[in-house]
């Protein structure tokens, strides 16, 4: 046997199994919840029928899945910037300190590595109304109107979005400061030197420079937000995106439809809609930094 | 004209320890918002069931009632902690085997279809898990895989993110000392095992500790995988038990506690390594 044949087939054989998997365990489901999407396909019946787009049909004309839609994209429009634009003023101040950057990056990491149904359950402890609550409790020692957070239609989506704010901000901290280690000193001294500014600096030097890492986090945060289900399903009463459906995210809205109305086939459509709005956006958010801020 | 570069230099460094100052200020009061829930957490999980509600930051009467009653036999959290135990090693241990088995694979070996098979598995990575549970649900429920260790573990058996991960790292591995050994006449897998592993022993590490922290957290496949209290992982527990204990937020604040706890103990022995780790990537799956 020659070297080459005996590579290809250990190669082969190292790989048989991981190949089986990636195929029935990623691709297989995808292709079967595709074709699922267009049958009757529901637990208890044995062999489903073609129903053609109706399942599409009925998802897209339900309200509750439009609401789902419309607050997922407010949780990504509103958290995702939020998100990028502190974690890199956080990187850009933890950048000028001297020392002690390491013990602060270290608090801001926290968050992003524990348990995200634990913090949501601290967070909602913490939302209580007054007397209980300690945000409230806070609120009324500044002299301040009690908020109602998650028991308000208005403010339970944001009073969600910060937590998940909290908690991915440190992961983009991290990303942005590794960036900016990248930056060599010198182009920033050569331009102090040329007499340039700290902002001239920051539009003309940093912010083109660190344009590959805004793009990555970019693309990362809005996925994240776009999927956000944990913290809804924690946070909102008895798990059901309230009050009135207020902060039910598409994640949520299929979970409901697939788990708790046994509708699988509806469920699946829904997941494919969510799927192509996530993949466009993405692509979106590529194309529109390939052009604005490539250098 | 010496003065005159003197006197900017000079105002110049009062300038920037200004701003040295205001961003301590400003980091250290953000790390008071970042810390101040698990310090809340902490304290709510000391008072006792009236103390709980009066709003006074430190406990009059710390206890450790609570914690006694979540780690004791009467309440299922010892359980969840076990099966969270279980199931986080479990896939850490198989992600390590077969994720170096396949970076190394697609690193140092040259074959037909190599390409093909490396984009395969990294296309794996945009396929979020929300997309999947469905059809895991109806496989899980054809196997009779529900409520077992077997059917929380199996979609992360493996993890594209790890391949890619690993084939980086090996692909720096010299090809000499893989080659002789071959001359040696020692078998393929023996040369993994011995001479490849323990080279690329970071980014094991590394793997190691991402896998069990995602795993740790995972949510909602385990929420759909198991619907046996037995069975449940101890983010779902936490979230069924908080679900039903309605005003008992003395348990809910020390279960919260009970789960992270592991994790701030992974956190502070690996801090070094996690932080690098994120800096190559993300570990949410």
């Amino acid at each position: 046997m020659t070297l080459k044949a005996r590579k290809t087939i250990t190669a082969y054989a190292f790989l048989a199994i991981p190949l089986v998997f990636f195929l029935t365990v990623r691709f297989g489901p995808m292709l079967y919840m595709l074709a699922m999407s267009f049958t009757n396909w529901s637990l208890m019946r044995k062999i489903p029928a073609f129903v053609g787009f109706s399942n599409y049909a009925k998802v897209l004309s339900d309200p509750v899945f439009m609401q789902s839609l419309w607050n997922t994209a407010r949780y990504a429009v509103f958290g995702a910037p939020l998100v990028i634009v502190i974690s890199f003023l956080i990187a850009l101040m933890l950048d000028t300190i001297p020392k002690g950057k390491g013990a602060f990056r270290l608090i801001y990491v926290l968050p992003y590595i524990t348990p995200v149904v634990a913090v949501s359950w601290v967070w909602r402890w913490m939302y209580q109304p007054p007397p209980i609550g300690i945000i409230n409790g806070i609120l009324g020692a500044l002299g301040l109107p009690a908020g109602e957070f998650l028991n308000s239609t208005t403010q339970a989506l944001p009073s969600i979005l910060v937590v998940n704010v909290w908690v991915e901000l440190g992961y983009c901290t991290t990303i942005f400061l590794a960036g900016l280690q990248t930056i060599p000193r010198e182009m920033i001294e050569a331009a102090q030197i040329d007499g340039a500014n700290g902002r001239q600096i920051l539009g003309k030097i940093t912010i083109p420079l660190l344009n590959p890492v805004i793009l990555f986090l970019t693309v990362m945060e809005g996925i994240q937000f776009l999927r956000i289900f944990t913290q809804v399903y924690n946070m909102s009463m008895q798990a059901m995106g309230g009050p009135l459906n207020s902060t039910k995210s598409a994640a949520l809205y299929i979970y409901q439809k697939a788990f708790m109305y046994f509708e699988m086939a509806q469920a699946a459509a829904a997941s494919l809609i969510l799927f192509v709005i996530i993949m466009s956006i993405t692509l979106l958010q590529l194309r529109f930094f390939d052009r604005k801020l490539s250098y | 004209m010496e003065m005159e570069i003197r006197t900017t230099s000079v105002r110049r460094k009062a300038k920037t320890s200004l701003t040295v100052k205001a961003a301590y200020i400003l980091l250290v009061l953000l790390s008071v918002i970042m810390i101040f829930p698990f310090v809340w957490m902490l304290l709510s999980s000391l008072k006792d069931a009236t103390q709980i509600f009066k709003l006074r930051f430190f406990p009059e009467a710390p206890t450790l009632e609570n914690y006694r009653y979540i780690l004791s036999g009467s309440s299922k959290f010892p359980q969840w902690f076990k099966n969270s135990v279980i199931v986080a090693l479990c896939t850490t241990a198989s992600v390590l085997f077969f994720d170096s088995l396949v970076g190394y694979a697609l690193a140092k070996f040259s074959f037909q279809g190599k390409k093909l098979i490396f984009l395969l598995i990294v296309s794996t990575l945009m396929i979020p898990t929300e997309m999947l549970v469905i059809p895991w649900y109806a496989m899980a429920r054809a196997m009779k895989w529900v409520n077992t260790y077997w059917g929380i573990m199996f979609p992360g058996m493996i993890s594209a993110f790890g391949v890619f991960l690993m084939r980086q790292f090996m692909q720096t591995l010299p090809d000499d000392l893989i080659d002789a050994a071959r001359v040696d006449g020692m078998g393929e897998l023996r040369i993994f095992l011995t001479i490849v592993l323990p080279l690329v022993r970071p980014a094991l590490a590394t793997l190691a500790i991402f896998n069990f922290i995602g795993n740790w957290n995972a949510f909602l496949w385990p929420l759909i995988a198991a619907s046996k209290p037995k069975m449940f992982t101890l983010p779902v527990g936490l979230a069924n038990f908080s679900g039903e204990a309605g005003s008992d937020w003395h348990y809910i604040m020390t279960g919260a506690a009970v789960a992270m706890a592991p994790l701030i103990v992974v956190f502070l022995l690996f801090q070094k390594q996690i932080v690098r780790g994120i800096a190559m990537t993300g570990l949410k799956g």
